[in-house]
């Protein structure tokens, strides 16, 4: 089809077709940003975590005397084994997700100080005898802790445990001994030395940065005796069958209660606390979602309601080129291509607005750069609404009988 | 004059319902999105003591060894308690309060009700006075009582209903954590946001329910939370220990009264820190700040970056909107260039024409603020079902609920100017042959 006619015809309906490129333009820069938002969103909800999600329930235990931990401990342990359904229980002091972080600098060389560039903040699981069963961590790679581990560890006047042993992440293991085997490896904070007795697969910190922060796995696990613990060991995680989970999480927070009645028992699963975790997130991205739809909807009512003004205007025009012979094809294909010029013109524009937002964002608010794909796809999305909303007023023209030429306006 | 062209605006609103409605629902969609955003950013970044955050100040030293120094470096943003006593015990600010967050288990002695805990704040008396809290009943503990390490309490309006049915109980008893504590006083309803004073025990919405002095915190091992950083080899502390004097996990506020008093000051912590470098204790150059109250805010970034970019995006919603809106608007006054032209032929001047219109773009403007307006209710309500911690707070205040209309109607107005303008430049003679 020949556009020029097209574009001499535009050229007389400057104003609204400068606004039907506009508004495209400005729905292209939001949609490509929101929907990468919203991607980003989406891919942090779904970090994955090896440790066993679907079968841990957790129990919460405070307000107990931290001096009397050696023995409530194993009591409490006991007690949580005899459940119906539980397959491995222990206590540990934090868990991936549940924002209570104890972080620490470690390095490769003994003579690295704790501020020193090198030096790798790691945060630190305490895992209680048997916390890795309970946790269900996937071992990659040497063992994990003995008997022995456990029992030697306890807590002496530094905040760093009192053994020689650790199981790392192992993304951590990749970035402090890129290419090598990290089993058998010393990792420091003098006075105190871990060598890496294990590789577990990467499990998530307690507290996360966004999905493309490369210390999301930054974790490492130290054994550490219910003896030793002072008050260190606080989540007890009892671990059992998916479909047992609530009735575990009621049954260990009741069990715990009953057993400890000065302390505060609260119970959760795993889901819970990643869903906790990325509450936020997931509402944000639910209302990203919103108002997509809804300013799509707009920029589609838009281009219908002026497309029809245009139709409207332009009725004698079509009846004339209907009498000397157009088909209601023709007029059809002429309102389609009117339209796919503008929303050319529209998403080019889009794009480029698209990509400055990006930039700005990504200058301002740590956001991470957009895929270029994101684009192509954002004008296609425009492409198609601007087709989809302008097919009802075109075919209205297309409808204007040839006989209209020949009536007054 | 107004009440005519209000009249004709009507008509001609009401005879195409669907562009009306179309243009109203453009409208109030995207002022209802923006103000709901707007509100959360605006409440979120409100100040917190009103009247009063112009002469508070947050002083901060850097008592760190040399390891890891810059001189771009910011100095910690708490103190070890050895600073903050010393700066406590220094006064040289009208008031100070040195302090700590924690948490404690309560034990009423009514056994109808468990134990439970509650959020607490380890603070100097100055505390109370320097951030005007409203009490219902009672007063503060006083300087003394802090060195003499009282057993003494204040507690919050919801925990005095949640014990004593809201009676006045001060000089009952309290037990916490096991020792028996005196109450002194009873705050009224009193919640700053964002929680200015400990931002580590979460920034919004997060208000204690007993308030003790430090040195009794200290003196029985009450459990303390938030945050606690350490250099060197210094230990963090557990529940039990106290963090080491390599560890700041103190925040530390004073009030200034003048501008002079706050340079007096700034030069005092220079001179502090300076006089601990000759002791032996500081090793870096004075590396010093003294924020103001909405300064520090400010600094620590408080208002969540998703906030802002909520706010970004729903004002982009916003402009596709009134593009929308100025599009149909041309359509419409476009289509009334009959009734225009003989208006005009009538001897209606261009500005006349123009005024009518947009009349008429103002009440399309008002209408799409009321739709707005609830909107940003519903949408408000969303905002508080989610879990975050300033979720609660997201209500509609007068000052937003006008911001709507003005908005609404500054908006539409401006969206109507382009058209009404092309509108107006019908030529009468042309329109009246046509008819």
């Amino acid at each position: 089809m020949d556009i020029r006619p097209i574009l001499a015809s535009l050229r007389r309906h400057r104003i609204p077709a400068m606004l039907i490129v506009l508004e495209i333009a400005l729905a292209c820069a939001v949609l490509c940003n929101a929907v990468f938002m919203i991607s980003q969103r989406v891919a942090s909800i779904h970090l994955p975590n090896a440790i066993d999600e679907a079968g841990i329930a957790e129990v919460t235990l405070n307000g107990t005397d931290p001096e009397l931990a050696g023995s409530d401990i194993p009591r409490n342990l006991a007690a949580l084994r005899g459940l119906p359904g539980v397959q491995a229980a222990a206590v540990v002091s934090t868990l991936p997700l549940s924002q209570n972080n104890w972080g620490w600098g470690f390095s490769t060389k003994p003579e690295d100080a704790l501020t020193n560039r090198d030096s790798r903040n790691v945060s630190m699981y305490f895992l209680g005898s048997g916390g890795d069963a309970a946790l269900g961590l996937q071992l990659r790679g040497g063992r994990f802790f003995n008997d022995g581990d456990y029992a030697d560890s306890h807590f002496d006047k530094s905040p760093l445990p009192e053994t020689h042993v650790v199981l790392v992440t192992r993304s951590l293991a990749e970035k402090m001994w890129p290419g090598q085997p990290a089993v058998g490896k010393t990792m420091y904070s003098m006075p105190h030395y871990y060598t890496v007795v294990g590789v577990v697969a990467d499990v998530l910190r307690p507290y996360i940065g966004d999905v493309n922060s490369p210390a999301n796995y930054d974790a490492a696990f130290f054994p550490m005796s219910a003896a030793g613990s002072k008050g260190a060991l606080s989540h007890y995680v009892v671990r059992g069958a998916p479909r047992d989970r609530d009735r575990l999480v009621r049954e260990a927070e009741q069990k715990l209660a009953d057993l400890n009645p000065g302390g505060v028992a609260h119970g959760r699963s795993y889901a819970e606390i990643r869903r906790g975790y990325f509450a936020d997130m997931s509402s944000m991205a639910w209302m990203l979602v919103l108002v997509c739809v809804v300013m799509l909807a707009v920029t589609a009512f838009g281009i219908v309601g002026l497309t029809s003004f245009w139709v409207n205007q332009r009725r004698r025009q079509i009846g004339i080129r209907r009498a000397v012979g157009a088909s209601r094809a023709h007029i059809l294909q002429y309102f389609q291509t009117e339209n796919f010029l503008l929303s050319t013109g529209g998403v080019a524009l889009g794009m480029a607005l698209a990509f400055g937002i990006n930039v700005y964002l990504m200058h301002r608010y740590e956001m991470a750069r957009m895929p270029w794909f994101y684009l192509p796809a954002g004008a296609i999305a425009l492409w198609l609404i601007g087709q989809a909303s302008v097919l009802g007023p075109a075919l209205r023209a297309a409808a204007v009988p040839p006989v209209v030429a020949t009536r007054s306006a | 004059m107004f009440q005519y062209y209000l009249d004709l605006a009507w008509r001609s609103l009401k005879r195409n319902k669907a562009l009306t409605a179309l243009m109203v629902l453009a409208i109030a969609l995207g002022i209802g999105a923006s103000i709901t955003t707007l509100t959360v950013l605006h409440v979120l970044s409100g100040d917190p003591l009103p009247g009063r955050s112009g002469e508070i100040y947050y002083p901060q030293i850097d008592p760190q060894d040399l390891r890891g120094m810059s001189p771009s470096k910011e100095p910690p943003s708490q103190l070890t308690l050895i600073d903050g006593m010393n700066l406590l015990r220094a006064a040289r600010a009208d008031r100070q309060a040195l302090m700590k967050g924690g948490e404690v288990p309560i034990q009423p002695e009514q056994s109808a009700l468990d134990p439970f805990y509650v959020d607490a704040r380890y603070t100097t008396a100055d505390f109370f006075a320097m951030f005007g809290t409203p009490f219902r009943f009672g007063h503060a503990w006083s300087a003394a009582d802090d060195e003499a390490k009282a057993r003494q309490v204040v507690i919050s309006r919801d925990l005095d209903e949640k014990l004593f049915g809201g009676a006045n109980s001060v000089g009952r008893t309290l037990r916490i954590s096991g020792t028996a504590f005196q109450i002194v006083g009873v705050l009224d309803h009193w919640q700053p946001n964002p929680h200015f004073y400990d931002l580590n025990t979460g920034s919004y919405a997060a208000g204690e329910q007993v308030f003790l002095p430090l040195q009794t915190m200290i003196d029985l091992h009450l459990s303390r939370d938030g945050s606690n950083d350490c250099w060197g080899n210094g230990g963090g502390g557990t529940d039990t220990l106290l963090p080491a004097d390599t560890c700041v996990w103190l925040q530390f506020w004073v009030q200034l009264d003048s501008p002079a008093k706050v340079e007096a000051y700034r030069q005092f912590l220079v001179h502090y820190s300076q006089e601990q470098k000759a002791l032996g204790r500081f090793q870096r150059p004075p590396n010093v700040r003294l924020r103001s109250l909405m300064q520090w805010l400010d600094y620590n970034g408080v208002v969540p970056d998703d906030v802002r970019l909520q706010t970004w995006l729903a004002f982009g919603f916003l402009a596709v909107c009134l593009v929308n809106t100025v599009g149909l608007m041309l359509a419409k006054f476009m289509r009334r260039a009959g009734e225009l032209g003989v208006r005009r032929a009538l001897g209606a001047s261009r500005r006349s024409l123009l005024a009518q219109l947009l009349v008429e773009a103002g009440v399309v403007g008002l209408v799409g603020g009321v739709g707005g307006a609830v909107l940003a209710l519903g949408g408000l309500w969303l905002v508080r079902q989610r879990s975050s911690d300033y979720a609660s707070l997201a209500h509609l205040d007068p000052s937003m609920l006008l911001t709507t209309f003005v908005l609404a109607l500054g908006a539409t107005l401006l969206a109507g100017l382009l058209p009404a303008w092309r509108a107006c430049q019908v030529a009468p003679a042309l329109q009246l042959k046509s008819h």
